[in-house]
């Protein structure tokens, strides 16, 4: 689970972390009053969505009266943000955040991740602030310090020094960039996050060490032990199809084709996208059903990707193993009975009780197209939606 | 012979909820020594004619159990694995889709330094065909031969192995690693095993996208197998981004793409199936005579 950056701050600085002091706005008349709060010469207005680059698209703006920040609010607040991590249609900006400036003298990088190939938890360090991480590995991937942490000894003072020291920090600077790391490790770990991102982490004129932008992601799956942070959570930054999906225990995800996918494991969910795209057909989701899947399941499955105006086709593959195809077929046709289709079906059930559903579809009288392998469940798909 | 279980194993369940009983319920129909099952408070009752124990430590030590299969909930889970591995069970899967990232993190430190082989967690098990069934896995479709089976995924692997048996090619065991970012075997300890097993003449590998787990084991077959390998990547149309199903299963900041991972594949002596559809078919070209 992502969150904005205000609240990103919000738990940075609840973690003892130093972050600039900031407000939230959601309109230009509370934007100013923020301004003015804050008493700072200059401050910066920031647009908050869940993406990235957000300086680029004229989502960030700098204001040196309060008056100039209800400007700049008023000028980003409504606005649809087209940035590089934007989905295509970009997205509308309902809040602001507006922040006391920084007298910067440097911008560096600071990451603590989950290194999968290390089984370990690692801190990510570069000279390189402001520039995306990716980019910074491919070019100048010398410039990246990456010290590990023992998830079962937690962090070390030493590795700050391993940290400060490689970015070029002053002796004196060491003990404060401890702190922020010790902060950021516990938020972390207290948290479960899985990234948490200071891009950049400034040092200010005055030899401060501040979270100018910070980036947090939550593990889903340990959410159910962190109330405060669940409930961070914006359902306006989510596509709504995928959100009611994940409310119902489906994982479903958008694309761009026109052939409706349900299927049962993330995997075989996967590769369905790849059979149809090696038929030549296009995908409009990916469906993961799940191991639990049943009647009234299948039937949600059905209205959710049904509500894609762009579906012509659905192709229902599912290989039983703890799912029962005899369940999967009864839920078919109570879709079909009851939301009534409209587009060609091809169903492909293979696995626990495969002979029992098919004889449920072939004796419902219901115009489907039943599929034996993959590869011609694929075909007929792709044909289907064809016309 | 075969890789992780045969038929001597022991297994006991952990958590027997209504999935554990079930899926005990089946092993046993397949011909497995389920042993015991493992349920604090349970402890000296029997359900479904299995003995239950209160932990794993009294299990082990009445039954003589050697394999655990694992059902306890997300909360619970690596402690149950941890249990597992300090009562001495040598092989243990986990079945449970959901464990916290940093409760996997640190158990899997402390599994580094003991002997306990794990499975999964977020996997679908185990199966030696008409030996040993460990897991949730459709045995029935599954038959012996010369051919080990590696995945990620779940679903996938029972088409893996549909597509096999089929054309008429056996396996010798059929593992599923799991679709979590921080699980116990990974496909090179899987690619070991079956280098190492007399009775396994090729190996078919399912990855998927996310992390880089393909284009190490790709290194390790060129300079560690003389077994053919034939592997399938599922997700070469996922969206960068987008988490697909399995907690794993993402491309992030450009890294594992489907397509570096067939190239890594591909450069290092396996044959990449194009097609979800021919991952039975290519391993048939790639290592002829396997049928039988």
């Amino acid at each position: 689970m992502n969150v904005h950056e205000y609240q990103a701050k919000g738990l940075l600085r609840e973690f003892g972390v130093a972050v600039p002091d900031g407000r939230l706005a959601g309109t230009p008349a509370e934007a100013e009053d923020a301004a003015r709060a804050l008493g700072a010469p200059v401050v910066v207005v920031k647009a908050q969505v869940h993406a990235g680059g957000r300086g680029k698209g004229g989502g960030i703006k700098l204001a040196k009266s309060p008056a100039e920040a209800k400007t700049a609010a008023s000028e980003i607040l409504g606005m649809t943000l087209h940035t590089p991590q934007t989905p295509p249609e970009g997205k509308v900006v309902r809040k602001v955040y507006v922040e006391a400036g920084s007298e910067i003298e440097r911008e560096l990088y600071l990451a603590v991740v989950l290194d999968r190939a290390e089984e370990t938890l690692a801190i990510i360090a570069s000279t390189e602030g402001g520039m995306e991480i990716e980019e910074v590995a491919e070019r100048t991937p010398e410039k990246i310090l990456t010290v590990p942490v023992d998830p079962n000894l937690g962090f070390r003072p030493y590795q700050a020094r391993r940290v400060g020291f490689g970015l070029g920090l002053e002796a004196d600077q060491i003990g404060r960039l401890e702190a922020f790391l010790e902060g950021l490790l516990r938020l972390f770990v207290e948290r479960d996050a899985s990234l948490v991102e200071i891009n950049p982490l400034v040092v200010t004129k005055s030899g401060e060490i501040l979270a100018l932008d910070a980036k947090l992601n939550f593990d889903d799956n340990a959410l159910y032990r962190h109330p405060d942070v669940a409930a961070l959570h914006d359902p306006d930054e989510e596509d709504a199809r995928e959100l009611e999906a994940k409310q119902i225990d489906l994982a479903y995800v958008g694309l761009d084709g026109d052939i409706g996918c349900m299927v049962n494991g993330a995997g075989l969910a996967m590769a369905t996208l790849d059979m149809i795209q090696v038929c030549g057909g296009s995908p409009a989701n990916f469906l993961d059903a799940g191991g639990g899947a049943d009647k009234e399941k299948v039937k949600e499955a059905f209205k959710i990707i049904l509500r894609d105006p762009k579906v012509k086709a659905i192709l229902v593959n599912i290989f039983g193993g703890i799912v029962r195809c005899d369940l999967i077929a009864e839920g078919v046709v109570a879709a079909a009975d009851e939301l009534g289709i409209g587009v060609p079906l091809v169903v492909r059930l293979q696995g626990t009780n495969a002979a029992e559903g098919r004889k449920i579809l072939a004796d419902s009288g219901l115009d489907i197209t039943p599929a034996e392998t993959l590869g011609e469940a694929g075909e007929k798909a792709v044909a289907a939606a064809a016309g | 012979m075969a890789i992780l279980c045969d038929s001597d194993t022991k297994l006991l369940v952990q958590g027997m909820g209504r999935m554990g009983r079930f899926h005990a319920g089946l092993s046993i129909e397949y011909g497995t020594k389920v042993v015991g099952g493992v349920a604090p408070g349970k402890g000296g009752q029997t359900l479904d004619g299995i003995p239950v124990f209160d932990t794993v430590e009294k299990a082990v030590r009445e039954t003589g159990a050697s394999a655990s299969v694992i059902f306890v909930p997300p909360p619970g889970a690596a402690d149950a694995i941890l249990e597992a591995a300090d009562a001495g069970i040598a092989l243990a899967a986990c079945i449970t889709e959901g464990i916290p990232a940093l409760d996997m993190l640190r158990a899997k430190q402390v599994l580094d330094d003991g002997p306990m082989v794990l499975i999964g967690p977020n996997c679908p098990g185990v199966v030696t065909p008409e030996q040993c069934r460990i897991g949730i896995m459709p045995a029935q479709i599954t038959r012996p031969g010369p051919v080990g089976v590696v995945s990620r995924s779940g679903t996938l692997t029972y088409e893996a192995v549909d597509q096999l048996s089929r054309i008429g090619i056996g396996q010798s065991t059929c593992v599923g690693i799991g679709g979590d970012p921080v699980i116990g075997t990974n496909f090179i300890d899987a690619l070991a095993l079956f280098e190492a097993d007399p009775a396994t003449e090729a190996v078919v590998m399912i990855g998927e996208i996310g992390g880089s787990a393909e284009e190490e084991a790709a290194e390790f077959v060129k300079s560690n197998m003389t077994k053919p390998v034939a592997a399938f990547i599922a997700g070469q149309n996922a969206p960068p981004g987008k988490r697909m199903g399995h907690a794993g299963a993402i491309i992030a900041g450009g890294k594992g793409k489907a397509s570096d991972k067939i190239a890594a594949l591909e450069a290092n002596g396996v044959a990449v199936s194009p097609s979800p559809a021919e991952i039975g078919e290519t391993l048939a070209k790639h290592a002829p005579g396997l049928e039988g």
